[in-house]
């Protein structure tokens, strides 16, 4: 049964006691309390430790290394968790703590009495306290006191190294860990662990392998303790070395940059980063031809990626590799808008100070300030220079002046604006134009052509195909503010006032030859924007065109009219009517039918049709997987804007089919894309029509969310599966919920 | 309130290509037919009868590349024009004839006009842009000899030089030369010498045109900026900055003085002619006719002074010709 050890004092000699011998527990453990309070338990260490110099018995010993770790979880289960406080882990363990420093000052004095000591035993107890996950409560009180007194001690360190030294291979890795962990520093670190990377290979393994590519929780200062740490003694820079060549590897490794969670992929960046802050120049020398094989196979296949992120962990770190191995000559340089990551990890490529981790200064800006400062010394040389020598008007002797010429009119001298076309045929006639020199022209065509679009729908419908063609063919002749924008905007006009050719128009042309990827995500983009304008209960177009309208005829003057008419109404109303609610005036929102209902179909169902086809220059399922992802996100869209419409449940049907085609895609982007079309989905569909229509296709989806839940690499896709999956409980509940 | 600026007199059409050059020649007494030349971009040189606003005669002498620079020689006989493939033909078009009869390969790939100075009865100094970069060449007409070569100093970095303008004082005198740079300084040669005497940065853009009265000794100057430069020379022969004129619009493409040197005409990038005042200049009209960029403006040489014209070539392919301040 249970058996209490009931270390007693009289004699420091240990004695058995067993609960059923009839003593009350509450006794024992009043006496226990004692025990501890009166800091009997360091004595009873030394004890051992005294007797193990001597060959003790290791049963004995067993079992009192499992009293003395177990001792809170004793007491509370024989207690039912009335244990006085003492007992509690966060308490027990801070004060086994200060007991094992108390014996460490004993061995020290010991040892330095010139008598030996084993300190196995106190190894033991700590190994066995971490591995129970109590690192935090035992080294938060270890930890800063022996950083403190292996300082300057050297008899402390040897101590301490052979404290560590000692532990148990099975608990090597949690004091590892844990001593990693909370060193204040590199250089602490190194003096609390010494050479056991070198002379333990389990040590070894957890610092070399376990910590750097199997797990990636850990913070940047922990990273940087242990790869200082590595860093800071000759014989373990080899260690070093190995560790760069082995992170690199996997940071190069193509199928690494697409399984692996980007956490991950953003830890072994900053480990990579680090260690290259450690290197010295004969090292970069022993393996620059390393470094340059594994960069460019790295910056391949991380710029194949289609996450940003990480093509800019890519282009930061294959940046600093480039800098470390030239020293002399060009150092790559890629074009990425510095945020908070990529400074953060540009600030640990400079080598900070071992003992303080603190970020430093991105060193950046005072670069640029000091970039910036001869740019303004040239433009104030320059206005000097134009400063003429301006002659004085009175000195001017000339008395004839131009006083018989009388001048004209020049009121009418402004400067020049470029008149844009007022009807759509000329825009197409400008844009199509071959003659180069009416750039001016074509500026205002491509800035004005939204508005005509808008204003003109019948005018448009009669050339909307034609005019698709041109503005998706049309190239940035001059460096126009926005064009990109003012073409997709012209584009989304053009669609959603002639849905239907348009729309057959942009998705066949998505799928044939001789487009660029820009091209066919710009049609992706584009078919998104507009049926979204379309499915909008708002309508933004007519509202915004009202506005726009003034200066010329409109089009149906008797409705706007009537609209006036009815404005001013209101508005008398309004002034004259007393309101006595306080409340938030209501707007009410005009409702208007859902254009996108007739036309959904006509964009959706090209689009998913021939994704598996590939042609010679596209290949959806191939290396072109940025262009699948687009179009998969796209379709969720379209499947999402077109609740409420006829063709939803059809749309739906084909949507489950093409994910389910996909759905082992390599590509996280892909496969997020592919769970926001379930999503769009569930919530589109009647739950009616998706348990009645594809109940079969339902249940295999739901298990493969299982699976994605559990099993995918990407945390944005657990998380978007975990939410399908409780929007599908959600829907059943809603279900059952309506009958009853 | 001041009266509206007046519409043309007359538009030419018909050259069917932007209008680059125009040279008016009406001086001769009254049975001669006062003409117009006009060099254009699609190679030809068209002679236009003043009287019926008909073109007489179309030359086609440049292998259909641009012509940029077209100049009567004495009578309206002999003419000369330079061209965008790299020649300035001569032409005797005497009794209906319309040949070349002599031509001069510059070398030159560039927009700069040469210049033409009468030294004496029958002979006629050239000032053109050479083959290198920063050079200017003087040959001496007809006999087409090299008189000097204006080289920049080493390391001046002034540019393919944009405009020229060759005078002299008197007859007689040493001819001059100013020459307007693609860094936009304007430098003053010695031709006899081959001398640079003085050099004034006058703009920021390159010189797109310049003219130079020579009995007030000031010059303007006119460039792709907002902004005319006046300048003048003093008596040690060095320019200065005289007065800076800002403008609504950006881009002068020519500037010129009337012969008589009372006002002054510019062709702007905006469409837009500009007349001013040459004493003080003073803002005098905005003529607004032309649709696209105005390319060249050109004073007549009636004699009488009331006939006088003003005509200006645009890319919009018209010529308009304009009666303005004929009175004054």
């Amino acid at each position: 049964m249970q058996i209490l050890f009931l270390p007693f004092k009289r004699g420091n000699n240990l004695q058995l006691f067993s609960p059923s011998s009839g003593l009350d527990p509450m006794e024992v453990v009043e006496v226990l309390e004692q025990f501890l309070q009166k800091g009997r338990v360091s004595a009873l260490l030394w004890e051992v430790c005294h007797q193990q110099a001597q060959t003790g018995c290791l049963e004995l010993q067993d079992s009192l290394l499992n009293k003395i770790v177990c001792l809170p979880e004793h007491v509370s289960n024989k207690l039912q968790g009335k244990n006085p406080p003492v007992f509690f882990p966060q308490n027990y363990f801070p004060l086994l703590g200060d007991a094992v420093l108390q014996v460490l000052e004993k061995i020290s004095d010991s040892l330095r009495g010139g008598l030996d000591c084993s300190i196995s035993f106190v190894s033991h107890v700590l190994g066995k306290v971490c591995i129970q996950g109590r690192q935090k409560e035992i080294l938060g009180v270890l930890v800063p006191h022996l950083t403190d007194l292996t300082k300057s001690d050297c008899i402390w360190q040897r101590i301490c190294w052979r404290l560590v030294e000692c532990v148990p291979d099975r608990w090597m890795e949690a004091v590892v860990l844990g001593f990693v962990q909370r060193a204040p520093g590199a250089d602490a670190l190194s003096r609390l662990l010494g050479s056991l990377v070198m002379k333990n290979k389990k040590a070894e393994f957890v610092v070399t392998q376990k910590m750097l590519l199997l797990q990636y929780g850990h913070t940047t200062a922990v990273l940087q303790n242990l790869l200082g740490y590595l860093s800071l003694d000759s014989l373990r820079r080899t260690l070093l070395l190995r560790v760069l060549q082995e992170l690199l590897e996997t940071w190069s490794s193509s199928s690494a940059v697409k399984h692996s969670p980007a956490e991950q992929q953003l830890y072994i960046s900053k480990a990579i980063l680090i260690c290259l802050s450690h290197l010295k120049e004969p090292e970069i020398e022993s393996c620059r031809q390393e470094l340059l094989t594994s960069m460019m196979e790295g910056v391949k296949c991380h710029l194949d990626s289609s996450l940003p992120q990480l093509r800019r962990l890519g282009m930061v770190v294959a940046e600093a590799i480039s800098l470390k191995i030239n020293t002399e000559g060009p150092v790559l340089k890629f074009e990425y808008e510095d945020d908070d990551e990529t400074k953060e990890l540009k600030s640990l490529l400079e080598q900070t100070p071992s003992f303080c981790v603190v970020p430093s200064l991105p060193v950046d800006e005072s670069e640029k300030a000091g970039a910036a400062l001869p740019l303004v010394l040239e433009s104030d040389e320059k206005s000097h220079r134009a400063a003429p020598v301006m002659p004085d008007e009175e000195s001017d002797t000339e008395l004839d002046s131009d006083d018989d010429l009388i001048p004209y009119d020049m009121s009418e001298d402004k400067e020049l604006k470029i008149k844009a076309p007022m009807y759509i045929r000329d825009c197409i006639e400008v844009l199509t134009g071959s003659r180069p020199e009416d750039v001016d022209k074509w500026e205002a065509t491509v800035k004005a052509l939204e508005g005509l679009v808008r204003k003109n729908p019948a005018a448009t419908r009669e050339v909307s195909v034609e005019l698709a063609k041109i503005l998706l063919h049309l190239e940035e002749k001059t460096c126009i503010e926005g064009f990109v924008e003012l073409r997709q905007k012209a584009q989304v006009a053009v669609l959603t006032t002639d849905p239907i050719p348009v729309a057959k128009y942009l998705t066949s042309q998505f799928y044939s030859l001789n487009y660029s990827l820009r091209q066919r995500m710009d049609i992706l983009d584009v078919l998104v924007l507009a049926a979204q304008e379309l499915s909008c209960p708002k309508f933004h177009g007519k509202t915004k065109h009202s506005g726009a309208q003034k200066p010329c005829i409109p089009l149906l003057p008797g409705s706007d009219r009537s609209k006036d008419w009815r404005r001013i109404v209101d508005e008398r109303i309004k002034s004259k009517t007393r309101r006595f609610d306080m409340g938030q005036s209501r707007v009410e929102l005009a409702s208007h039918p859902n254009e996108f209902n007739s036309v959904a179909g006509y964009f959706f169902f090209p689009l998913i049709e021939h994704f598996d086809r590939p042609l010679t220059t596209f290949d959806l399922l191939g290396e072109d997987h940025l262009v699948l992802g687009r179009l998969v996100h796209t379709l969720a869209i379209l499947m999402y804007l077109a609740v409420n419409t006829v063709a939803v449940t059809a749309m739906g049907k084909a949507l489950l089919e093409f994910v389910w085609a996909l759905r082992f895609h390599t590509d996280s982007y892909v496969r997020q894309g592919l769970l926001s079309c379930i999503s769009s989905l569930l919530l589109s569909v009647p739950m009616e029509r998706i348990l009645a229509d594809m109940t079969e296709e339902l249940l295999e989806t739901q298990s493969w969310l299982g699976d994605v839940m559990e099993k995918d690499p990407d945390g944005d896709c657990r998380r978007l599966a975990l939410q399908n999956l409780l929007l599908m409980e959600n829907l059943k509940k809603k279900l059952e919920a309506v009958p009853s | 309130m001041a009266l509206p600026p007046p519409d043309p007199q007359f538009v030419l059409r018909g050259t069917s290509a932007p209008v680059h050059t125009l040279h008016f020649s009406c001086g001769g007494p009254e049975p001669d037919i006062p003409l117009l030349f006009s060099g254009s971009e699609n190679g030809f040189i068209h002679v236009w009868n003043l009287k019926t606003h008909r073109v007489d005669r179309a030359l086609d002498g440049h292998g259909r590349k641009s012509v940029y620079c077209v100049e009567t020689m004495g009578g309206k006989d002999r003419l000369l024009s330079q061209g965008r493939d790299q020649r300035i033909c001569l032409w005797d078009l005497a009794e209906g004839r319309t040949s070349v009869t002599d031509s001069v390969f510059t070398e030159h790939v560039g927009f700069c006009r040469c210049s033409l100075l009468k030294v004496a009865q029958g002979r006629w100094l050239m000032a053109m842009a050479a083959r290198s970069l920063e050079e200017v060449q003087i040959l001496e007409l007809p006999s087409k000899t090299s008189v000097c070569t204006l080289k920049p100093e080493v390391g001046a970095k002034l540019g393919m030089p944009m405009c020229l303008k060759l005078w002299q004082l008197s007859c007689g005198s040493q001819p001059v030369l100013l020459a307007g740079y693609e860094d936009g300084s304007v430098v003053l040669w010695n031709v006899s010498m081959g001398k640079a005497l003085s050099q004034l940065n006058c703009h920021q853009e390159p010189v797109m045109s310049l003219d130079f009265d020579s009995e007030k000794a000031k010059g303007i100057s006119g460039s792709s900026e907002k902004v005319l430069s006046i300048w003048s020379l003093n008596e040690q022969q060095n320019l200065q900055v005289y007065k800076t004129h800002e403008l609504v619009n950006a881009g002068i493409s020519d500037i010129t003085l009337r012969p008589d040197k009372k006002i002054l005409a510019t062709a702007g990038w905006d469409h837009r002619i500009r007349i001013f005042g040459w004493k003080k200049l003073k803002p005098l009209a905005v003529l607004d006719y032309h649709t696209a960029t105005v390319h060249c403006v050109s004073f007549s040489d009636h004699s009488t002074p009331r006939d006088r014209l003003l005509a200006a070539g645009s890319r919009d392919q018209r010529i308009s010709v304009w009666s303005i301040y004929a009175q004054t």
